[in-house]
């Protein structure tokens, strides 16, 4: 056997990681559901899911018992592969998106350096935007294989939007990717370890690719593939069960892996703030990374929090208004960054000082 | 046969394969999907030549905008068996003739190709080797040897931009 | 047209300033507004293991009462079947035979009396019109039911336990014990 010519080793821990990092963002994506309804509780002053287990924290897994053992429903008009596919797919998309994002730094563990972090490829912005560009087919697949027009429409709906918000993602990501000089996640977290973060070098492109990620999504204000009130239920109509399921999760899912990017692009991803994290490795070794991972969990919290506040606060965008926003103020504005950050840095390159 | 190997026939048939369903799917729908999935396999034999710019910008360019096009048209056209007119003999004659022509002009390439260079049949697929395919190296050579072909592609898309604009403002 | 109320306000037509056309700034009180609410007191009352305590004139389901001896009130006048507004009650008297006199009270009493709770808007005009005060609206609820025969009440449901006879369910049945 030839075959064995790989570092096995390094596709057991790579293995490993991977297992460990889907099943916490699935049990993370859990608990955002439940939280998505404790918070809108509370900023409707009332008490939430309180029944199932101390403060309902078992509320979760009852929602997943009902989605398993509800009927699965496969309307006898719809394209039945491509009607299984659509949520698989959504699924798939939303989960590939974690093996690019630094988790922590490195673990040494028996002589070996394992980094937190599945695939450092020098692509990774690229990678993300391309796993998010696939996104689309999910919703897209669903909403047509359900043969329903409402579902039709809202995932006509959800592409659309996807499209032109994925163009002022991208040109503000432009302007990050000028500062850094690099398209990999993990060296652009390094960088930020020892200076400052880039929400400092670009709080308008923060902003534009905070409400781009909104958007992406399909969060309030931009929820319009799932506009009830002109569409019904949106794409996923004709779902049920854990097809359904799959769905709400990926949009869960999805959010936290927006949040990690933002937190790694623009908040110094597992940088720990204040605390020079070189000096750390050497004072507690290993236990730095952990902290490290708790620092990014938290900015994603924090992020996943932000997400749901405007969520029970913003009223949905009209459909024109999304694309008149999209077009008309998000791309200038993006292009604008971006022209201001590439003279800046030509500046800077050309040694002016001010 | 190592796994480079292996991803290479795997990559190589599920590509012909799915070329292979996109003409022969009945439902128009089918097909675009049998067609991302061509895409795939050959943005995973860029990844296999290490060129991993052009796996993602296939991916992203053609899987996941233009393709999202195309399936938008269909949906909207909504296509399928029974609204799939009839195509007469001619039409369909001149097809084979065209492909059959392709096709012959691809299988000489390749046999050249063999019998001239016999170094470049063993280089199949570069797994981590070379940087031709890499941001770095490529954007450098766009932008200083071919610096002025690729200036004016970029022209060429802005005014094609510039006409989609005034295109759709005239009422 | 004269003004009803001095609470009518003109639409103000002005043109958005800079600050309102970026949108942003609003969104920014909006949010400030739900961020507030985090700290307000919920005013959830958590249903079964705390009750919502019922007004002084809360009118809920009927009962038919009795007199001290355990007697019935009811003599099957009709007054609250006239009275009632929603048609929602009905009844057929019966003479009181000898031997039955520690039952009934008067002469005549309902042999049945019904109320149909789908019916009944729960507005207390029987409790009104009764000249016997047979009929009283107490504190409680008509409990759900899955079909529309479970809704008509009859005298098994209506009255309440013999105070002689039953002393115990009378009292449980108040909310003594």
């Amino acid at each position: 056997m030839t075959l064995l010519t790989l570092d096995w080793i390094l596709l057991i821990e790579k293995l490993a990681l991977i297992i460990v990092i889907i099943l916490a963002s699935l049990g993370i994506a859990l608990y955002t559901t439940f939280a998505e309804r404790k918070v809108a509780a509370i900023l409707q002053d009332r008490p939430g899911p309180n029944r199932a287990g101390p403060f309902g924290l078992l509320q979760p897994l009852a929602d997943g018992v009902k989605m398993f053992t509800k009927e699965d429903i496969i309307p006898s008009s719809a394209s039945k592969w491509l009607f299984i596919l659509g949520p698989g797919l959504a699924m798939t998309a939303a989960l590939m998106t974690c093996a690019v994002i630094p988790w922590g730094g490195t673990i040494e563990l028996f002589d070996r350096k394992i980094d937190l972090q599945i695939a450092d490829i020098n692509i990774g912005i690229l990678y993300i935007f391309a796993v998010v560009s696939l996104g689309v087919y999910g919703i897209m697949i669903g909403g047509w294989a359900s043969n329903n027009k409402f579902s039709l429409m809202a995932a006509l709906r959800g592409a659309s939007q996807a499209i032109s918000y994925e163009l002022a993602m991208g040109l503000s990501l432009i302007a990050v990717l000028m500062l850094t000089g690099t398209l990999s996640l993990g060296e652009i977290v390094k960088q930020q370890q020892t200076g400052w973060w880039n929400v400092v070098y670009q709080p308008l492109g923060f902003l534009i690719f905070f409400i781009c990620a909104l958007a992406e999504c399909n969060r309030t204000p931009f929820d319009l593939p799932e506009a009830e009130n002109e569409l019904n239920f949106g794409y996923h109509q004709e779902y049920s069960s854990m097809k359904l399921g799959f769905y709400l999760f990926a949009e869960y899912i999805n959010m936290i892996m927006s949040s990690a990017v933002m937190a790694s692009l623009y908040f110094g991803g597992y940088d720990i703030p204040f605390v020079d994290d070189a000096h750390l490795y050497a004072s507690i070794g290993n236990w730095t990374a952990l902290i490290q991972v708790g620092v990014l969990l938290t900015k994603i919290i924090i992020f996943i929090f932000v997400f749901m506040w405007i969520r029970w606060t913003i009223p949905r965008f009209r459909y024109d208004q999304l694309m008149d926003l999209g077009w008309k103020s998000m791309i200038p504005l993006a292009l604008f960054n971006m022209v201001v950050t590439g003279a800046v840095v030509l500046l800077k390159m050309n040694h002016w000082h001010f | 046969m190592n796994i480079t190997h292996i991803l290479f026939w795997f990559l190589s048939a599920l590509a012909l394969v799915s070329a292979m369903m996109v003409v022969v799917s009945k439902n128009p729908i089918h097909s675009i999907l049998w067609l991302i999935l061509v895409f795939f396999a050959i943005s995973g034999h860029y990844i296999l030549l290490n060129a991993q710019f052009l796996a993602i910008v296939n991916l992203i360019v053609y899987a996941g905008a233009i393709m999202v096009l195309f399936l938008f048209v269909v949906m909207l056209m909504n296509l399928n068996k029974e609204t799939e007119q009839q195509k007469n003999v001619w039409m369909k004659l001149t097809g084979v003739i065209a492909g059959g022509c392709f096709l012959v002009s691809t299988c000489n390439v390749i046999f050249n190709a063999q019998s001239v260079s016999r170094e470049l049949a063993g280089k199949t697929a570069l797994m981590k080797e070379g940087s031709i395919g890499l941001i770095g190296t490529l954007g450098k050579a766009l932008f200083s040897n071919y610096v002025i072909p690729f200036e004016i592609s970029s022209v060429l898309f802005l005014s094609a931009m510039v006409g989609a604009v005034v295109i759709g403002k005239k009422d | 047209m004269q003004a009803l109320t001095n609470r009518a306000k003109a639409v103000e037509r002005r043109k958005m300033t800079f600050l309102e056309r970026i949108y942003l700034w609003n969104i920014i009180k909006g949010m400030w507004i739900t961020f507030k609410h985090m700290f307000t007191k919920n005013p959830t009352i958590q249903y079964p293991e705390k009750k919502r305590e019922f007004s002084p004139v809360f009118r809920g389901l009927h009962v038919l009462n009795r007199d001290e001896e355990g007697r019935e009130r009811c003599t099957a006048c009709g007054l609250c079947a006239v009275a009632c507004p929603a048609e929602a009650i009905t009844m057929e008297a019966a003479e009181r035979l000898p031997g039955e006199e520690n039952l009934y009270r008067e002469e005549k009493y309902a042999a049945k009396y019904e109320i149909n709770m789908l019916r009944c808007i729960f507005c207390g005009l029987c409790e009104e019109a009764c000249p016997k005060d047979a009929i009283y609206l107490s504190e409680t609820f008509a409990p759900s039911n899955f079909n529309r025969k479970g809704f008509i009440y009859g005298k098994d449901n209506l009255l309440i336990p013999n105070p002689v006879t039953a002393a115990g369910d009378l009292a449980k049945a108040k909310g003594l014990n």
